[in-house]
Order: structure tokens, then C-alpha cells, then sequence
């Protein structure tokens, strides 16, 4: 039946096998993505949400990327959110609610409409491998199939363990069985391997909630979107979020299960991650809170189906259950399905190398959870860089490695291959050094032009881009050519409380000023003539606006990252033997021995590697 | 590490010397050092050839700071294989500080240990087989300077900065988390509180600033008191401390001035002793302006010798043991032994914190067993013969103790170490900014970026690195995650 020999397999369609498989595909290379459940392409394992605070950022950038999880979030969407509006523009994130059904049709669609993509449903249970090279895939039923390169997005599916209560069954996801045989396959080959627990609230009958008792949470009045493209456009219309609260009585309900909850009885033995505890975790660590915040968010346009955001839960259904019957407009509460916690198998990211390829094993690459993260867009980003990269070695090409100054994907694969992770690692803004260049509003002008050299991004999205900053561009210089009077000024400036002008001023430094807008601006002569004559769209105004109110930040940030990609330019030799290092503490030469850093300023991340270190390092480099 | 800019430091061993010689390394050196140095021959340094050696002084604007020789080499036939230039001055601590601190307000950076030689070999002068050597010499010095300055800083003011590094750090974990979790149900840092930690920040880190070495210790000693009777030998212990008749020594009472001022420097520290007129209490009006005048001169010293006459306590019934077998004081006029412990506690406690050195002196004229009923009797006493030497070389010792672990201290604490010093710098700058953009209702990510650039500079005082610590505080402390 497979008679052919692909350049790139795909095992998996999630957010990382599907990302990945469209990369490769669209780079040129004949691709096949196998999967145990064709109905079940880009499922939205647990909250119908994308993007977020830093991984709005994701998402943009996968989207300059020329990755669809941006398109299909515009498309699928029945919420927008511009979060963190308040505060400086490094900060504004994307988020969307999203219609669950829809959002895996329109993956699944868009992988039908790209060249180069084959599909095939059955369970991967073992590599193909010669001399340390992959060459292909084995199916459950036998069936060998022939690739240049694999990429394994297994998520929570390798050896998935579910639990609820003191029940316990193997399963990937709910309702979904578990795969088993790449592990042990990988273990022999050398890999490492550790297990993970996440979890997931329960899902209810929108019909049988009482709103009236929750707090409403609309959507922008103003949406905005996900792509930078012109082909998806933002919502007309929106659903709305409920806010409503545990109390102590509802603690008191959950605390009765304890004894049956395995995350307390030793059941559960792998870690979860921190920032996502479930409502039993939340209650045992933080005591003295006697209310907790729950989130209720319809799971598409037309669904009664429910998701409550903030109470996953792997305690028996019964006492979830009980326990939800106590939360405000939760009095007759049905159910459509219990939270539940799941454990899976990962391997540890520090034996990748920054392509996402495996150290051990030429060809194979792993993306997504199999990693150690959560969430769809940092699945979604390993998917893409995975892609990409396989792509590029079968047609024996340069790799394609983001830096830490330049995306948060960047940040992502570092701070995994480097540090490793012993928890689900999340994206936060504050894991990237510099925030402030990696914006949601520019991801466009970091990444477009490298995605487009490469053969991804098209070309109609590198003219967009290119236009987007000729235009803001002009913009800015025009402001800094053009001088506008005190008495012209001194009006506005006296209406924001700003100290008036004696003499006549560039416009740049008055916009510079706090509290001066666009708007401000533009009553300025001169200015909306400007903008009129060039035809300045919203987002060249929004661009120019950040480019001139927060210059000096971004020059700062630039400055310091400069420096930092000074050591990235020293090299480390891929076999270097750290162990004729004897100034080294040994505890650096282990770690740096086990990680294999490619330039300084990669081994000066990893954690027990101090300065001093770093310095004896940089001797035996020769600079 | 940068290996670019221009570096300075001294290249010969810290303290006192005959000469000390201070090398600037880097694209610059010679520019850099030009405006400074005034040729006798009035020659400009650019324009002279490599390796030609040139006597001039070094200028600080108007004020002279050290006639030197200067020695200039074109890269890359230099140790470095950069532009070197190197300054023979005089060996004072005081100068090689002053030179190195004028010529980083030009705009060298401190070098890092070892970097010299460090540049030497990147730049090959050098050949590979030296890599370990140098690898070697940098991890050694390294810790030594590291190991230094934990001593120095155990006491001192690492305490202090690793105190208001974490309040700093909880601050930015408290920012961070209204960044990074803005949708959930989480507390706000309070801007107010934060106001009132920058400027308990700023006002510290001023403090340290101004406590740098330059301009205290090293420029003016360390200030000692010594606290004692008349004629117990205070002259005879300068004397020994200094190694020369400099002070006026004899039998009688109040043969020396009102007060003695010295320097001396020990171990290339310098000391300051202060000489006071004792505390005992007495009905002589006069006698009692002398006590408050003492009192006076222990506030403004960093440490306080306690010294009296071990051999001319005067006899008491609860002690006879103490003064048998020495010649026992006529005149009732010498103190008793509750008289000197009640001195002692006087001292104690009116300066809790000050470092006090009991000194029981003239012990060569006492028996070992009087000596022993001695000690039994003062907790801490040093005994000590200033006119044989004997315990004078431990009281040196002691001194310098103090110094290097950080126990001196004017307001608590001295910086001494020009890297802590730039640091410190660097930190305020930051804190500063912090300060203004908390003034101005600055967003918390822009807030965020001063605030890990001071948490920087504190790191290079304390050794410690911030980024994951800010995470696992925000997990630690803060129920999050919906």
C-alpha cells in the first residue's frame, strides 16, 4: 500500500503534528500524517481558547510563520480578546474562545487543501532505524513505511493513564485509547524518558445553568484578529464568557473526596504543572483563599455544551458532582462529561537539539507535549519549527533556528533544550530577556522575510509585510521631520495635563510625551493629511504609535540584545570533551557534557553552569 | 564578559608597596589615558612610539594626583596584544585607587580576574597548550576574589543587599504576575509600597556608594579608639604597632599630648588610632568633660581598644589572688578589677555594635597564674606587653580580621571593592529610573525592564541570577491558574 518513500512522516494531529505536517508539506516535501483517529485532526483537548498572554504572541508568530493555527483561530472563532490593553504594547495578547467542532473542521480542511499531504488512520507502535538514522515507521497492524525523516507529536497519548478518583484506565484522552511501543522502543535506543500529569475540568449542560447568578464577560467591542493576512476577517458578532465563584462550602464538598483523590493518595505520582493546579490543589496549597474563580465557556455558536474554566479536577465524579452543585448558578447542574487528571510519557527536551531533531537518532524529531509542554500554541509553534526543519535537511538545507531577541518560539526551544523541564512548561512573558521587542503587533517584521527566504511564507504575505513597514516607517520620519507650534500644541497638551511648549517642537518629541495619542496627535496640522494622502491603515497607526511612544525601551532592549547574540556567535564544536576541562566545577561539565550547548551564550543558560564557568569556557573556544 | 572595551585594573598585588603598577588594556588605552597624563617632556602620549617609557604626572582636571612613569605599547606587541598602557605610581593604596577610579570615570571598566591574561591568549600571545594554565588562573582567582568577598561581606553589607534583592525580587515577582496573569483573580503590587522600597533602596545603596573605600578608608584609615587610663602604655602600644619611637614615652602620667593621632598601616590597611583620656567616673569637673569628650571619639572610631594596666590594679578583698606577686599599685589612685569590668560595660553599652578589643597590658609583669585569674575574671582579654612585643603581633592580627570580614563598619558598613562599588553604581542608576517611572504611572512591563537590570547589578554583588527565580516565586507565593 506504501509503496513510496515520503520525506517526512507525521505521527499525530494535534496542534504540533498538524502545524508540522502543513510546514513540510507546503516547504515541498512529500508528506504523510498518520493518526490513530482521522475524526479527530487539531482536537481541542481541553478549553476551547487560543492565544492568551504570550501565547497570543505564539500565535501571531506561527502566523508569520505561515503556520494555519492563526487562520483557523480567525475562522473558528466565537470570542476576541485584546488582553492586557491597560499596559505598555509588549503586553497585548490575543485571545480567542473558539468553537470546538469548528476549529478541528477548518484544520482538517486546510490540511486537505495542501499539496504534498497524504493521511493515513492506524497507531504508530515502532520506529524504523539504521545506523542511528531514521528511515521509517511500523504500524500496529505491521505495515512498515518507508520516510526520510519522522517527526513524533504523540501529546498525551504514549502510555496515557486517565484518572478519576480511584478509577484508573489507560486512554490518550477521554473516550480515546492510549498507544503504546514507541516508548519502550525509544528507551531502548538509548532515550530517556519521564511522565507527566495534566488535567481537565468537567464539561456541563449550558441549559441547566442560571447566568443570572454569574457575571458576564463580553468579548472586545472592538475585535481584532489573529492573521496578518487579509483572508480572515474579525467577528461580527460574539458569545459570551460567565464569571462565577467557589465559597467554602464548595471547599468543604471537595475535601470530603481527598481521601479518594490521586493526586493525594499517591496514586499520581508524576508532576503537574504549577500555574494550572487543579481545584483540589488550589484549595489544599492556598488555605486562607476562600473563593476561587471559574470561568464559563461555551464550547462553540451553537452548543449547549459548556466548559468551566478553573475546576480541573481529578477527584470522583461523584464529589465533582456534589461539589459543583454548590457554585452560584450551578444548583442544577448537569453533566456532560467529569474533569480528569491524565499521566503520559515524555522525554526530556534536553536531548533535542535547537531543530527539535533528536541527538541520538538522525531524522527523528519530536514536537509538542512529548516534550514536557502544555498548551496548543506551544504544540503548535514545535510543530512548525519541526516541520520546517525536517524539510530542510531532506532537501539538505540550512536549519532554521530562531533566537532568543527574535520570537518566543525562540525562547520556547532554548529554554526546553537547555534547561529542560520538570514541569509542563508553559509560555510566560516574562521567560523571554526581552519582552518588549517580541510584540504581538510586530511579529510580522521579525519572522516574515526568514519564513518567506526559506520557501513558507508566501509571497503575498511578505509584500503585506513589507508595505505595513515602508508605510509606518514614513510615518515615523514624517513625524520627526515635522514641527508643530506651541500654540497649536499647547492646546492639547493643557487638555492632557501635560507641561505646555515656550517653543516650537518636532512633533515626535510632543508624541513621545505620557498620556499623548494618536488621537492628540492628529489634531496637529498636517498629520491626518498625511495620513489620508498615504492611506494609513489602523494597524501602520498602531505601529507607528508604539514605534514612537516606547523608542527608548525598544533600543534598550535591542542594545541588550545585541550583546546577548555576541556570545550566541561563539561556537561550541558539536563533540567537545568538557571532561579535559579541570577548572570547570564538575557539576558544569556534567550538565554541559549531557546538553551539549552549540555557542557560549547557550551554555551560560543552563542551570549550575555559573559565570566562572563561563569564563574557563570561553578560553578553551579560543574566544 | 566583553572582550572589546577597554579594562583597567592593578597589575602588581593590592596594598602597600613601594611602586604599584596599574594596566589599561583595549582599543583605547592610549587615547583614553592621554588627557590624563602630563608629560614633563610635554610630549602627547598618541603620538609617541611603542614601547617608550615617559615620566609625567597624572591629573585629575587641575589637581595632581601621582608624578609616575608610563609605558606605552601598540597592540598587538603588548602582553594583552591590545593597546596597553601601564602606570608606575607610588605603592599607596589611596593613589592606586584614585588613578583606577579617575580612569573608570573615563570610561574603562574594571577588569574581571584574570582578564588580562585572559585577552593575552584570545588574542595569541599565547599558544593553546596555556589554555589550561590560564583556565586555572581564572577559576583560582575567581573564587579567591569571590571567597573575599563573601568574608568581607558576611558581616557587612551582603546581608543588607541580599535583604533588599529579595524585596526587590518579590516586587518583580508581584509586577510579573500582573503581567502574566492579568486575567485571573491576583493581588496587585501596591505602587505606594513599592515607592517607599526604591527610595529605602536608593537610600542604602547611597549610603554604600558613599562609604567606598576612596574616600574613607583608604584615604583616611580606619578610626581606632584607644580607651585607657593614663600611663598604661597606650603611647608604648602605638609604638609597637608602628615599629618606631614616634610617640613620646615615659613613666609619668599625661606625658604624651591631649591626643595622639596615627596612622599605621597594617597589611596595607590603614588605621587611624584615636587616643581618648578613659572613662573612669570621677567628681573632678574637668575629668568629667574628659569622659564625654571620649565617649565623643568611641562614636566617631569603627573599633574601640579597651587597654589597662594588668600589673597596677589596685588590691580588693574579693581579689587578692589578681595582684599577689606584682608590684601592687601605692597611690589608691589605679582602678580596682569591678572598676575596669564596669568600664568595659560602659563601653559595651553604649556601643553595642562597635567592635571592642580588651587589652590587658604590662602582662610581662605578672605570673602565669595571675595572668590565668585574669582571664578567668574578663571574658575576651587579650593580654598583651607593648614594651616586649609579646601579643602585639595577634593584636595586628586582630585588626585586620576585622577588615577583611567586613566587621568595621561607619554606619554599619564600608565597600572596599571597586567591582561592589561599580555595581552598586549601575544598581542606583537603575533604581533610579525604576523610581521615575514609577512617578510617571509607567506601565509594569516597561517598570519591569529597570527593575531586572537592577536586579542584575545586585547579582553581581551577591552571586546570584534572577530569571527562573522570578517564576518559581510567582508559584511559590501565589495561587494562579485558572
Amino acid at each position: 500500500m506504501f509503496d513510496k518513500e515520503y520525506d517526512v512522516i507525521v505521527v499525530g494531529a494535534g496542534h504540533a503534528g498538524s502545524e508540522a505536517a502543513a510546514a513540510a508539506a507546503n516547504m515541498g516535501s512529500k508528506t504523510l500524517l498518520i493518526t490513530m483517529n482521522l475524526q479527530n485532526i487539531a482536537q481541542m483537548s481541553c478549553n476551547p481558547a487560543m492565544g492568551g498572554i504570550a501565547k497570543g504572541q505564539i500565535v501571531r508568530e506561527i502566523d508569520a510563520l505561515g503556520g494555519y493555527s492563526g487562520l483557523v483561530s480567525d475562522t473558528s472563532a466565537i470570542q476576541f480578546k485584546m488582553l492586557n490593553k491597560s499596559k505598555g504594547p509588549a503586553m497585548w495578547s490575543p485571545r480567542v474562545q473558539s468553537d470546538r467542532m469548528m476549529f478541528a473542521e477548518h484544520w482538517r480542511l486546510r490540511l486537505e487543501n495542501t499539496p504534498n499531504l497524504d493521511f493515513y488512520q492506524e497507531m504508530v507502535s515502532g520506529l524504523l532505524i539504521e545506523n542511528d538514522r531514521v528511515v521509517g515507521v511500523r504500524t500496529s497492524l505491521g505495515i512498515e513505511v518507508k520516510a526520510k525523516s519522522v517527526i513524533l507529536t504523540n501529546g498525551t497519548f504514549l502510555n496515557g493513564l486517565i484518572h478519576i478518583g480511584d478509577k484508573q484506565f489507560g486512554g490518550g484522552r477521554a473516550g480515546e485509547r492510549a498507544a503504546t511501543g514507541i516508548t519502550e522502543e525509544l528507551l531502548q535506543l538509548g532515550f530517556e524518558a519521564g511522565r507527566m500529569k495534566t488535567g481537565t475540568p468537567p464539561r456541563v449542560d449550558g441549559r441547566s445553568l442560571d447566568y443570572s447568578k454569574m457575571i458576564e464577560q463580553p468579548g472586545d467591542d472592538v475585535p481584532a484578529k489573529f492573521s496578518y493576512l487579509d483572508e480572515t476577517a474579525p467577528l461580527k458578532k460574539q458569545r459570551s464568557c460567565y464569571m462565577s465563584y467557589t465559597s467554602p462550602e464548595v471547599h468543604e464538598l471537595l475535601k470530603e473526596g481527598f481521601d479518594r483523590s490521586p493526586m493525594f493518595n499517591g496514586r499520581i505520582k508524576s508532576i503537574g504543572p504549577r500555574y494550572c493546579p487543579s481545584i483540589e490543589d488550589k484549595i489544599n496549597r492556598f488555605a486562607d483563599k476562600d473563593r476561587h474563580q471559574l470561568f464559563i465557556e461555551p464550547e462553540g455558536w451553537n452548543t449547549v455544551e459548556m466548559y468551566i474554566n478553573g475546576f480541573s479536577t481529578s477527584l470522583p465524579e461523584d464529589v465533582q458532582f456534589r461539589a459543583l452543585r454548590s457554585v452560584a448558578g450551578f444548583e442544577n447542574v448537569k453533566f456532560f462529561r467529569p474533569g480528569y487528571a491524565i499521566e503520559y510519557d515524555y522525554f526530556p527536551p534536553t536531548q533535542l537539539k535547537h531543530t527539535l531533531e533528536t541527538k541520538l537518532v538522525n531524522g527523528l524529531y519530536f514536537a509538542g507535549q512529548i516534550n514536557g509542554t502544555t498548551g496548543y500554541e506551544e504544540a503548535g509553534s514545535q510543530g512548525l519549527i519541526a516541520g520546517i526543519n525536517a524539510a530542510l535537511k531532506v532537501q539538505e538545507r540550512e536549519e532554521f533556528v530562531l533566537q532568543r531577541s527574535e520570537a518566543y518560539i525562540g525562547v520556547l526551544i532554548d529554554d526546553l533544550i537547555t534547561k529542560g523541564t520538570e514541569e509542563p512548561y508553559r509560555m510566560f512573558t516574562s521567560r523571554a530577556e526581552y519582552r518588549t521587542l517580541l510584540r504581538q503587533d510586530n511579529a510580522d517584521f521579525r519572522l516574515t522575510e526568514r519564513s518567506y527566504k526559506i520557501g513558507l511564507a508566501s509571497e503575498k504575505r511578505l509584500r503585506k509585510m513589507e508595505e505595513k513597514k515602508e508605510k509606518s516607517a514614513a510615518f515615523v520620519n514624517f513625524l520627526k521631520d515635522t514641527s508643530v507650534v506651541p500654540e497649536e500644541a499647547n492646546v492639547v497638551l493643557e487638555e492632557k495635563g501635560s507641561s505646555p511648549m515656550k517653543q516650537s517642537d518636532k512633533i515626535f518629541k510632543v508624541f513621545s510625551r505620557p498620556n499623548i495619542t494618536m488621537d492628540d496627535v492628529r489634531k496637529f496640522s498636517g498629520v491626518n493629511e498625511f495620513i489620508e494622502a498615504n492611506d494609513l491603515k489602523e494597524e501602520e497607526l498602531e505601529q507607528t504609535e508604539i514605534q514612537v511612544k516606547y523608542s527608548g525601551y525598544i533600543e534598550k532592549e535591542k542594545n541588550n540584545a545585541d550583546k546577548l547574540n555576541r556570545l550566541e556567535g561563539i561556537k561550541i564544536p558539536e563533540n567537545f570533551d568538557y571532561s579535559r576541562i579541570k577548572s570547570m566545577s564538575y557539576e558544569a561539565r556534567e550538565k554541559l557534557r549531557k546538553v551539549k550547548p552549540t555557542s557560549v551564550s547557550q551554555a551560560s543558560r543552563i542551570s549550575g553552569v555559573s559565570p566562572n564557568d563561563i569564563s574557563v569556557l570561553l578560553v578553551y573556544m579560543g574566544r | 564578559m566583553k572582550l572589546n572595551d577597554n579594562i583597567v585594573a592593578l597589575a602588581t598585588p593590592s596594598g602597600a608597596g613601594a611602586i604599584a603598577v596599574i594596566r589599561v588594556s583595549g582599543p583605547d588605552a592610549i587615547e583614553l589615558v592621554a588627557p590624563i597624563f602630563k608629560a614633563k617632556s610635554r610630549k602627547d602620549l598618541r603620538e609617541q612610539p611603542s614601547h617608550t617609557l615617559h615620566l609625567g604626572n597624572i591629573i585629575d582636571g587641575e589637581r595632581i594626583l601621582d608624578e609616575v612613569l608610563v609605558s606605552v605599547f601598540h597592540g598587538p606587541k603588548s602582553y594583552t596584544g591590545e593597546n596597553t598602557i601601564e602606570i608606575s605610581c607610588h605603592g599607596s593604596p589611596y593613589i592606586q585607587q584614585e588613578i583606577i577610579q579617575l580612569l573608570i570615570r573615563k570610561g574603562c571598566r574594571s577588569a574581571e580576574a584574570g582578564e588580562f591574561t585572559l585577552r593575552a591568549f584570545l588574542n595569541g600571545k599565547m599558544d593553546l597548550s596555556q589554555a589550561e594554565a590560564v583556565a586555572d588562573l581564572i577559576s583560582s582567582e575567581n573564587q579567591a576574589s569571590h571567597q573575599m568577598a563573601m568574608q568581607q561581606m558576611r558581616g557587612g553589607f551582603s546581608n543588607e543587599i541580599q535583604k533588599l534583592r529579595q524585596e526587590l525580587l518579590n516586587f518583580a515577582s508581584l509586577i510579573e504576575l500582573e503581567l502574566d496573569f492579568a486575567e485571573e483573580d491576583v493581588e496587585f503590587a501596591n505602587r505606594d509600597q513599592f515607592k517607599d522600597l526604591v527610595s529605602r533602596i536608593q537610600h542604602v545603596l547611597k549610603r554604600l556608594i558613599d562609604s567606598f573605600a576612596v574616600g574613607n578608608v583608604l584615604k583616611n584609615g580606619i578610626p581606632v579608639a584607644i580607651v585607657g587610663e593614663p600611663n598604661v602604655g597606650k603611647s608604648t602600644l602605638l609604638n609597637a604597632l608602628l615599629n618606631e619611637e614616634r610617640a613620646i614615652v615615659s613613666e609619668i602620667a599625661g606625658t604624651t599630648r591631649d591626643t595622639i593621632e596615627d596612622e599605621i598601616s597594617i597589611g596595607g590597611v590603614g588605621f587611624r588610632f584615636i587616643d581618648t583620656a578613659g572613662i573612669r567616673e570621677t567628681e573632678d569637673v574637668v575629668e568629667s568633660i574628659g569622659i564625654k569628650r571620649t565617649f565623643e571619639k568611641i562614636s566617631q572610631a569603627q573599633v574601640v581598644l579597651y587597654l589597662f594596666d594588668a600589673s597596677r590594679l589596685s588590691t580588693s578583698d574579693r581579689h587578692p589572688e589578681l595582684v599577689s606577686g606584682s608590684s601592687t599599685s601605692e597611690d589608691g589612685n589605679s582602678p580596682t578589677l569591678d572598676q575596669v569590668k564596669l568600664e568595659i560595660e560602659k563601653i559595651r553599652n553604649q556601643f553595642p555594635q562597635k567592635p571592642l578589643v580588651i587589652l590587658a597590658n604590662k602582662v610581662d609583669k605578672l605570673s602565669r597564674e595571675a595572668r590565668a585569674n585574669l582571664k578567668s575574671h574578663i571574658s575576651d582579654l587579650n593580654t598583651i606587653s607593648a614594651k616586649s612585643g609579646e601579643g602585639v603581633e595577634d593584636l595586628q592580627q586582630k585588626l585586620l580580621q576585622f577588615f577583611n570580614t567586613g566587621e568595621l563598619r561607619n554606619n554599619n558598613t564600608i565597600v572596599t571593592n571597586t567591582r561592589h562599588y561599580n555595581a552598586l553604581l549601575s544598581a542606583l542608576e537603575e533604581i533610579n529610573k525604576v523610581q521615575e517611572g514609577l512617578n510617571n504611572n509607567l506601565s509594569g512591563d516597561l517598570l519591569a525592564i529597570d527593575i531586572r537590570e537592577a536586579l542584575h547589578y545586585f547579582g553581581e554583588i551577591t552571586g546570584e541570577i534572577t530569571n527562573d527565580d522570578l517564576l518559581g516565586n510567582i508559584f511559590a507565593n501565589f495561587c494562579i491558574g485558572k
